[in-house]
């Protein structure tokens, strides 16, 4: 246990500090962490799933507090709860045929007082989970089961509990079963993770045409992939890469798409609006995505946006799984906004006599903002390519559906999060 | 740190000396060993006062955390309980891969004896990064490392590396923002190396004495005084034991920079790395508290800012225009909070206050009415209904009564009741103690303070003893009713220093006293036609060194200095009966230490002489031209010892010459008999005589009297100096 907890404390540092940057390598991380906090979890007899969500809750809460800007470790938490939920489901559809000896002990021995309300629903629920795990997740099937999903697992569990010790050994076997299927689940995702770009990249060829121009701001390990992809299919077309200021990754992106041999042009920020008529395609990475559609994006990219409605040029964005966003977004150009050190923009010496306090008044009159996202609204995203296709913005809370599961969003008990 | 890992994995094969690699380790000084943060020092040591709501110490660390340092050892030294607890208790003990070691010291009083202690703990075993605990930073350590192990390599005497900064100075006040005095550094440009450390340059009037060698060994150096002084040192072991060799390095800077550069028989060598996206400060006065509180809440110091938990600082959001406000505050709808605030967790704001740049820290009450404006105000502050707080430092625990004022720069430490509409003076410092008498000049203080090694134990007995006059009268009447303190009297000579360094700004007063006296010094500088600056941006006044007419005026003044020094000593030997070669020894001396010629010299003792034969009483002119007689007689042997060259001679004449103008006119009817006797005496040769006659032959007719009236003994001359050819 003390290694896990070395391992948390260890990983809450570093996203406090933010040495973890760039919203892939926090998902995979998360993930892995995750992983291993089950995995050296020990389950219970009973309740093994709400074991493994409380465990999953507490360590989730305090990453998500540690930098509730990074919302990849929030979706991560969020889908590992969700994974839990549905394997333990799975389990129990599987052993539903021991489902009615279970439902008689139930009234008795609920040692658990918050349990006693979801008795009465047990019956119902277990049918209702029974009919969820049969087809796959819709966005029907969400609305109406979850909110009794959690108490399926305890009920049920608690239940087989009473049963007394000649059921034992079928339940640790169970219980192992669980985590092995949880642990086994959890790796598939942090496979998915690690090969969102190959799967979004895949895709490429579907929207890049031969001779086309397309438009990128910034540096994206996504667009970078999915750009060489086209590429590698043959098809000969040019980037327009807009340096993306202060950070000026959009140097860096030139730099490797020039070393695979594409076309490249790079660009000023201000000069985006003055090229976006020769452009027939705007590609970009994200931040995040919201529930809403809209997208948290790396500086700039407003501007990007509404240069391309303006000439009815496609607004497309990239983004693995992991980006998706389960929550909408309120005031997000400031809650869900980083502001830097206003370093990166100009040089603190040169200006340090605009800085100095000890005449006037005492205030500042120079002000540095540095802020390190923009908030593209749906409105203005042509399309989202994610590792499982192509979808329109409207459609991104379906999606999310897929992925999350209602009561997850909260992963703090009592507070709503983030916003 | 990976990049610098591998240079020295890379290294390990070549050096067998860096087999095993060493942690990196860092020596956090957390105490500052001064006594501006008084009185608030005497309750809480400077490194736990929370800077926007978090204790310095903590930003310290978080730096060196993140830096990649893996041992720091944190030498507490006053109030060594209070940081050692903090530290205890902190999350720094627990985190992984960073180990925090407390060394507790009671009895030093400089950072020379914290680090001879640390020497004699044989803690350190390589490089280290030396720090204080009140310093602000996000700077990448890998490179300076990289740089200055690079750098021992090739010379094992380049035992340190400083860290330095851009910034500019007031072009006013001649301070830097930080409010520390003006700093001069000269610096090889190719080798960065450092080559002169100059803090305290007021008394220099523009002028920097920088050594000739310096120049000559030198083919180029840079002289700035745009740069700050980061006080973050990247030291080789030698360091400490260098410290233990010179037992009377006490400050880092004062004693030890400056002892390295001067001493060249070690041949040690200080090195500078300047940085220049990045962050770094250090907290010195209550100025500098102002303005790196402001540069955080700016996010200079990104990511320790408050919205970023790095230590233990409860969660903070940011909001439009740098507001930064923590959970659970009760806000009235009517209060409004202006730009760069920052509230504390728990925080009560009644109706119709304002607050504009100011932080706020954990569960204060602020009632309704309240103004605050540019404060610090920090934890379980109570401030009733209608006070008006400007520019001021409120510690934990204050309680300002009903419409109270507190004017700008005012200091209330822990605990201080201020009465009802009392009103505090500007740069008035209050707390619960009283202030000790035994208070030197603050300059003495700041590195000898003897009570703040024992200050916790001792503070309040050798207080309770003091008398002083304000103490005689009750507190009560000192804060208004019902008030809880005692203020503080400014120490002589501090009053000066008071608007520099407080956290008020400067008064537009002050400001314009400075300006007219800058404008006095350009003028003065225009009038000497030479205001060259070297950067362009530089305010002339400050750099005259490469000014002519700075060194004339300045060489004239030392001439009548040495004037007066020769009549002193030729008196004193007249008076005492000192022999001639005794005489000559002392007038070398003064000689050499004047840096004046020979001629000079001759008449700067003739001018004494002459002085002395007027001083002797006399009736008549005949007897003053005997007296004089008789003393160039019995000190003809001196005289001629520094009139050996005509050109010699020749400055004695024409010192005579302007005595008998301007100063003993006493002496300008005997002037030929005068001059008559020098030649008599072989003081004086002819072709001298000759030579100044025919020197002034073009001169104006004034000029002339003096010629004229030896033009007998001049024609004497030439008759004679004819019949020998």
């Amino acid at each position: 246990m003390p290694d896990v907890q070395a391992l948390v404390n260890d990983f809450l540092i570093k996203l406090k500090k933010r040495k973890i940057e760039g919203s892939q390598a926090t998902a995979r991380h998360t993930a892995e962490l995750l992983r291993s906090v089950i995995s050296q979890q020990r389950v219970p007899y009973t309740n093994q799933a709400a074991a493994l969500i409380d465990a999953v809750r507490a360590v989730g809460e305090k990453l998500i507090a540690a930098n509730p800007v990074e919302l990849a470790v929030g979706n991560i938490v969020r889908r590992v709860l969700h994974i839990i939920r549905e394997e333990d489901l799975s389990l129990t559809t599987a052993a539903i045929a021991g489902l009615n000896l279970s439902a008689a002990s139930d009234g008795d021995d609920d040692d658990d007082g918050e349990q006693d309300e979801h008795t009465v629903l047990s019956a119902a629920a277990v049918a209702a989970a029974a009919r969820s795990t049969l087809r796959p997740p819709s966005l029907q099937t969400l609305l109406e089961d979850i909110p009794e999903s959690a108490a399926i697992p305890r009920t049920s569990s608690s239940g087989g509990d009473s049963e007394g010790k000649s059921k034992s050994a079928d339940k640790s076997s169970r219980t192992r079963r669980l985590k092995h299927d949880v642990i086994e689940a959890v790796n598939e995702l942090i496979q998915d993770i690690t090969s969102c770009h190959e799967q979004i990249a895949e895709q490429a060829i579907e929207h890049i045409h031969q001779n086309e121009v397309i438009l990128t701001l910034g540096s994206s390990k996504t667009v970078l992939e999915f750009l060489y992809a086209a590429k590698e299919k043959k098809r000969s077309f040019r980037v327009f890469v807009a340096e993306g200021a202060p950070r000026y990754q959009g140097h860096l992106l030139a730099k490797e798409l020039v070393a695979r041999g594409l076309q490249t042009t790079l660009i000023t920020d201000s000069a985006v609006f003055a090229i976006i008529s020769r452009v027939n395609m705007v590609i970009v990475g994200a931040h995040a995505v919201m529930a809403n559609g809209g997208v948290i994006a790396p500086v700039g990219l407003n501007m990007v946006a509404l240069a391309a409605q303006k000439h009815a040029v496609p607004f497309v964005v990239l983004a693995g799984s992991h980006k998706l966003c389960p929550l909408y977004p309120h005031n997000p150009e400031v809650l869900l906004n980083e502001l830097r050190s206003p370093s990166e923009l100009l040089d603190f010496g040169e200006f340090s006599d605009c800085l100095d306090f000890g005449s006037g008044t005492g205030s500042p009159l120079l002000h540095v903002v540095n802020p390190a996202f923009d908030y593209v609204p749906p409105k203005l995203v042509s399309l989202f390519i994610t590792d499982t296709g192509g979808h329109n913005p409207s459609y991104m809370y379906r999606l999310i559906a897929d992925y999350y599961s209602a009561d997850d969003l909260v992963v703090r008990r009592r507070n709503a999060l983030g916003n | 740190m990976p990049p610098q890992r591998k240079g020295a994995a890379a290294r390990v094969s070549e050096d067998t000396e860096d087999l095993t690699r060493h942690p990196l380790q860092a020596i956090l000084l957390a105490d500052s060993f001064a006594t501006k943060f008084r009185p608030i020092t005497l309750e809480r040591p400077k490194v736990l006062l929370p800077l926007v709501n978090v204790p310095m110490i903590d930003y310290t660390l978080a730096w060196l955390e993140s830096a990649g340092v893996e041992e720091v050892f944190v030498f507490c030294c006053a109030h060594s309980k209070q940081v050692i607890e903090y530290l205890e208790k902190s999350e720094w003990i627990l985190q992984p891969n960073f180990s925090v070691v407390t060394i507790e010291s009671h009895n030093s009083v400089s950072a020379g004896d914290a680090l001879r202690l640390i020497y004699e703990r044989n803690v350190i075993n390589g490089d280290f990064i030396l720090i204080s605990g009140d310093t602000v930073s996000n700077m990448s350590l890998t490179q300076v490392i990289q740089e200055h192990k690079e750098r021992r390599k090739k010379d094992s005497n380049a035992v340190m590396t400083m860290v330095i900064k851009q910034s500019k100075l007031s072009p006013i006040t001649h301070q830097s923002r930080l409010g520390t005095d003006e700093l001069f550094l000269a610096i090889d440009p190719q080798t960065k190396q450092l080559l002169f450390y100059e803090e305290k340059t007021d008394n220099l009037r523009g002028i920097i004495p920088l050594d000739n060698a310096l120049l000559g060994d030198n083919p180029s150096i840079c002289l700035h005084n745009d740069k700050q002084d980061c006080y973050i040192d990247i030291c080789s072991q030698e360091v400490l034991s260098l410290f233990t060799d010179n037992f009377d390095y006490q400050h880092l800077r004062r004693h030890f920079v400056k002892g390295l550069l001067v001493d060249d028989i070690m041949g040690y060598k200080i090195f500078t790395h300047e940085i220049h996206s990045s962050y770094a400060a250090r907290i010195d006065n209550y100025r500098s508290y102002d303005t790196i509180s402001k540069d955080i809440i700016q996010r200079w110091t990104y990511p320790f800012v408050p919205d970023v938990m790095f230590s233990g600082n409860s969660a903070t959001h940011l909001e439009r225009e740098g507001m930064y406000r923590a959970s659970e505050i009760e806000q009235s709808r009517s209060a409004r909070i202006g730009t760069f605030t920052v509230i504390g967790k728990g925080t009560r704001i009644g109706n119709n206050s304002n607050i504009s740049n100011s932080v706020i820290g954990k569960g204060c009450s602020i009632g309704s009415n309240v103004s605050i404006t540019g404060s610090y105000i920090w934890d379980s502050v109570t401030i009733e209904d209608g006070c008006d707080i400007r520019h001021a430092i409120i510690c934990d625990g204050v309680v300002i009564k009903s419409g109270a004022a507190l004017e700008p720069g005012v200091v209330l430490s822990f605990n201080v009741v201020i009465g009802q509409q009392f009103i505090v003076p500007s740069y008035s410092k209050v707390s619960l103690y009283q202030q000790p008498t035994v208070e030197d000049s603050d300059e003495e203080l700041e590195y000898a303070d003897n009570s703040s090694g024992t200050v916790d134990s001792s503070i309040t007995c050798t207080m309770d003893t003091l008398n002083r006059e304000m103490m005689s009268e009750t507190p009560a009447s000192q804060l208004g009713p019902g008030g809880v303190g005692h203020v503080w009297s400014i120490c002589e000579g501090g009053h000066e220093e008071e608007w520099r360094h407080s956290v008020a700004p400067i008064p537009a007063d002050k400001l314009a006293e400075a300006t007219q006296s800058l404008e006095d010094d350009l003028e003065f500088l225009n009038l000497d036609g030479n205001a060259l600056s070297t950067s362009g941006e530089l305010k002339p006044g400050r750099n005259g060194t490469d000014s002519e007419d700075d060194d004339a005026e300045d060489s004239r003044d030392d001439s009548i200095y040495y004037e007066k020094e020769v009549e002193a000593t030729f008196l004193r030997a007249v008076n005492e009966n000192i022999k001639v070669p005794d005489v000559i020894l002392e007038m070398n001396s003064l000689r050499l230490s004047y840096n004046m010629t020979s001629a000079d010299c001759a008449g700067a003792i003739f001018y004494a002489m002459m002085k002395q034969a007027l001083e002797i009483p006399h009736a008549t002119a005949g007897e003053l031209r005997k007296n004089a007689a008789s003393i160039i007689d019995a000190w003809n042997n001196l005289l001629k010892f520094y009139s050996k060259e005509i050109d010699d001679q020749i400055e004695v004449i024409m010192k005579f010459e302007e005595m008998c103008l301007e100063s003993v006119k006493e002496f300008s009817p005997h002037f030929s008999q005068i001059l008559h006797i020098l030649y008599d005496k072989d003081i004086l040769e002819e072709d001298a005589i000759l030579r100044w006659a025919d020197e002034k032959k073009d001169a104006e007719e004034s000029d002339k009297v003096f010629v004229k009236q030896s033009e007998k003994l001049i024609q004497w001359l030439r008759e004679a100096s004819e019949e020998e050819d």
